[in-house]
């Protein structure tokens, strides 16, 4: 019998898209969105309907805009994720960086706001690494614990301010509701971000290490790794940068609420993992998670669109987050 | 053909990307002949035993079951085949208990227990979590549970690497038992010795296709290292030189009446610079203890370990490093980062260090991961993936990551298992090298036969206590067994 090639076209193709998990993506969210012009023709293509241009730089810049925060919560679970680990605090220490601005920036001013919501994320990141790296609770637990933990305490401190009143600095503003040559001017803070986490990535013994935990801890502290030196770094980051995406988030949406950021927590997850990231640790992609994103955001405008009543709508989501990830997973053999 | 041939596989190609891992392999077996597969590290050995049982499939290849063509299409498949493997790293899942991992491959519980107490493994319970099991007992798992199946025939990959001399007679001993009783056995292993006294007949391959077929007979080695080798290469040549270098004078480590709960009684023995040091000791005589307690893994209960003069207190392997002792330990899987590439293995201790997680210093990395590379001879061919690497030059990778950085004092622990001829060879001289220029070298070996082709001096440790420190470099076998087995040379003269 002659046992044909068995190494088959399916498998290699599989191999390839794990080897290159953006090149498969950038066709997928190309795809969703000529559904997306198909459902409603001439949103992507104003040409058509009889505007200028042939592509929509307004839609673009649009779709650009609002999954720039989503992207950088991402980058909280790509990082985390890499040691096998996850920041479920991300939402919420987004939220309260936010929170604690607005009120803080009318009575403090603005820089002073910022700096202190960014040190929210700070302490939080810090806490969630003590635990996962010197107390070794499960990030999942840690991170869920530190959120609900960080939930109660901003609605204490929603009280205390109550009469405070809010404003949003004008440089977030600017930030998160500008526009230069029609692209958002989230992309002055976000195109530095995401080169500064490439960087981290691929060109620092920071981020050597966090793909060596994600591979195998044991022979990154055969090598003289402390292992609770790393997570608390990574943790901490990721708080910072939690907080960060929180504050644009902020100057996007212009009111503070206490939810503000959390529905976008689970998305964030969905991101990294559409983008290829591996939950179990070792693998993971940016640029991946960026796109995962942008193709989060395209859905949501697709369901949006359709009219759909809230909750059948977040049903829908959750539904298709579910069946992208499960085929991407199948076709490209990583879990 | 053979009436009583079982197993018949022949034009068997695999590839993995570019690597050809079998371009023409080719292997029979009858009934209760005992087949030997041999050739050197990367010639294609466990590829083929996967192949033949069903975990990989192959490009290209004919498998006939007792004359008939069959497609072992999955390890399932292979076992109603009757075809059972006990592959080289163990297959049992390390976070079950044993009978979780047994009712996983619906094996049979009684028959299990029996092979295991025919084995040689006291104690054993069921409900025992297999990650906290010793790796010899793994593998004799792993051998009782393919027979607990009454395999026709029986594949062992690299079985007795990991063993103890006790327990590799054991496995002889059952498996020429079985081949009597009719089973067919292919066995892997780089050992003339256990070939020469087990098998009837050895397969050879060379870069992934089947060389040669010999018939086990005195001075068989010789011509099967020429076929493994591709030329002719005179065994008496095998005594590694050993240009002594000078053997300091002041200790570089001091092991002072070490004890380590439960096993560790007592150890002492002085390393110096310029001394590769040997421990001889049978399985689970406190040696990995020992190892690890040196490389910082667990601090002493009792006793204390001074290097270069000053009393440590080790609390992690990144302290033993910083004192300049670094370890390589039993088991590649825990030291390497198996889905990262060659170099990121090797260089990975260049960034421990918290003032050393910025930019990487790509050229300076570069330099030392190629000079580590060429002076081990490590065939990067599949170097993205050290998974992808043959053994030995998984283990070159393990013991690179310190050339590069410099070493000291090396703790080698059992370097060899598992690893053919010519990675030995370049081993030892590797090792006796590294003495030469003034490292201290302790080395831990379950082959005798290393101890005084690498050592200069050994120290025997049995039951927790060193009960003797002798010289290698006269140090027979038989007189090392002896020792190893508690027994001084006086008593056994009387
Ligand atoms: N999964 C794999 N992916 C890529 N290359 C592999 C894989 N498994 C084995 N190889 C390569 O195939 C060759 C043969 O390997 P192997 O069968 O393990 O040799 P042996 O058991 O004789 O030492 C080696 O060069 C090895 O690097
Ligand atoms: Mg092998």
């Amino acid at each position: 019998m002659n046992m044909a090639t068995t190494d088959s076209s399916m498998v290699r193709f599989g191999r390839f898209l794990r080897d290159n998990p953006v090149i498969p993506l950038l066709a997928f969210l190309v795809l969703m969105i000529a559904v997306l012009e198909v459902i409603r023709p001439g949103i992507v293509t104003p040409f058509r309907a009889g505007r200028d241009g042939l592509i929509s730089t307004f839609w673009v810049g649009n779709l650009i805009k609002f999954a720039i925060p989503l992207a950088m919560l991402a980058a909280c679970q790509v990082l985390t994720m890499l040691t096998a680990g996850i920041d479920l605090s991300a939402g919420i220490v987004a939220t309260v960086a936010a929170f604690v601005c607005a009120t803080l920036s009318s009575i403090w001013g603005p820089v002073p706001a910022v700096l202190i919501a960014m040190s929210m994320g700070l302490v939080v990141g810090v806490v969630n690494g003590i635990g996962v790296g010197v107390v070794r609770v499960h990030p999942l637990i840690m991170t869920l614990g530190t959120g609900l933990i960080a939930t109660g305490c901003m609605q204490v401190y929603q009280r205390l301010v109550i009469n405070a009143g809010s404003e949003i600095p004008a440089v977030l503003s600017w930030l998160g509701t500008g526009r230069t040559l029609s692209m958002p001017n989230g992309l002055f803070l976000f195109v530095p971000f995401a080169l500064f986490v490439f960087w981290l990535m691929r060109f620092t013994g920071f981020g050597r290490l966090l793909f060596a935990l994600g591979s195998n801890e044991n022979a990154a502290k055969l090598s003289g790794v402390r292992a609770w030196q790393v997570y608390v770094a990574l943790y901490a980051l990721s708080g910072l940068i939690a907080a960060l995406a929180g504050l644009l988030y902020l100057g996007m949406i212009r009111q503070t609420s206490l939810s503000l950021a959390s529905p976008l927590l689970l998305p964030s997850v969905a991101a990294a993992v559409i983008g290829g990231t591996s939950i179990f640790g070792g693998r993971g992609s940016f640029a991946g998670a960026i796109v995962g994103a942008l193709i989060i955001r395209v859905l949501d405008t697709m369901l949006t669109l359709m009219q759909m009543p809230e909750g059948a709508r977040t049903m829908l989501f959750g539904l298709i987050i579910l069946t992208v990830t499960a085929i991407y997973v199948r076709i490209t053999g990583s879990r | 053909m053979n009436a009583n041939q079982i197993l018949d596989a022949s034009g068997i190609a695999k590839s993995f990307g570019a690597v050809k891992a079998l371009v023409d392999a080719s292997l029979s077996v009858s009934e209760g002949e005992i087949v030997a597969l041999m050739g050197a590290n990367g010639a294609g050995k466990s590829t083929f035993v996967k192949i033949i049982t069903g975990a990989l499939t192959p490009d290209n290849g004919k498998v006939l079951i007792r004359g008939k063509q069959a497609r072992v299409g999955s390890p399932a498949e292979a076992r109603r085949s009757g075809l059972v493997p006990v592959y080289q790293e163990p297959s049992l899942i390390p976070d079950l208990d044993v009978a979780d991992n047994l009712r996983l491959t619906d094996t049979p519980i009684a028959p299990f227990e029996r092979w295991v107490k025919e084995l040689g493994i006291e104690g054993l319970s069921l409900s025992d979590m297999v990650g906290d099991l010793p790796l010899a007992t793994l593998r004799i798992l792993d051998l009782a549970r393919a027979l607990a199946s009454e395999p026709d025939v029986l594949l062992l990959d690299e079985m007795t690497a990991a063993l103890p001399s006790d327990l590799v007679e054991r496995v002889l001993k059952v498996t020429r038992q079985q081949a009597d009783k009719g089973m067919g056995v292919i066995y892997v292993s780089h050992r003339f010795n256990e070939i020469s006294e087990l098998c009837d007949r050895a397969t050879v391959l060379r870069d992934g296709q089947t060389v040669g077929d010999l018939v086990i007979e005195p001075g068989v080695e010789d011509r099967a290292v020429e076929l493994m080798l591709g030329q002719r290469l005179d065994l008496a040549a095998r005594e590694v030189n050993k240009t002594r270098g000078t053997i300091g004078d002041t200790p570089r480590v001091r092991v002072k009446g070490v004890a380590i709960a439960p096993k560790v009684t007592d150890i002492s023995f002085d390393m110096f610079p310029g001394e590769v040091l040997g421990v001889v000791a049978l399985e689970g005589q406190g040696q990995d203890e020992l190892f690890e307690c040196l490389a910082g893994f667990m601090p002493p209960t009792a006793g204390s370990i001074e290097v270069n003069g000053t009393t440590t207190a080790f609390r992690h392997p990144a302290d033993a490093i910083a004192a300049g002792v670094k370890f390589v330990p039993g088991d590649r899987a825990d030291a390497l980062l198996a889905q990262r590439s060659v170099r990121e293995n090797i260089a990975l201790p260049f960034s421990a260090r918290m003032s050393s997680w910025g930019w990487l210093k790509m050229r300076h990395e570069r330099e030392r991961v190629e000079h580590a590379i060429d002076r081990l001879q490590i065939d990067t061919r599949a170097q993205g993936e050290v998974q992808r690497l043959s053994g030995g030059n998984q283990q070159k990778v393990t013991i690179g990551r310190w050339l590069a950085t410099g070493v000291e004092t090396l703790l080698l622990f059992d370097p060899t298992r598992g690893i053919d001829v010519r990675t030995k060879r370049q081993i030892y001289p590797l090792v006796r090298e590294l003495a030469e220029q003034g490292s201290s070298v302790l080395f831990y070996t379950s082959e005798l036969e290393e101890i005084p082709l690498a050592c200069d001096r050994a120290v025997v440790i049995f039951n927790g206590r060193v009960v003797d420190i002798i010289d290698a470099e006269n140090a027979d076998e038989q007189t090392l067994l002896r020792a190893a087995y508690g027994l001084t040379a006086q008593e056994g003269a009387a």
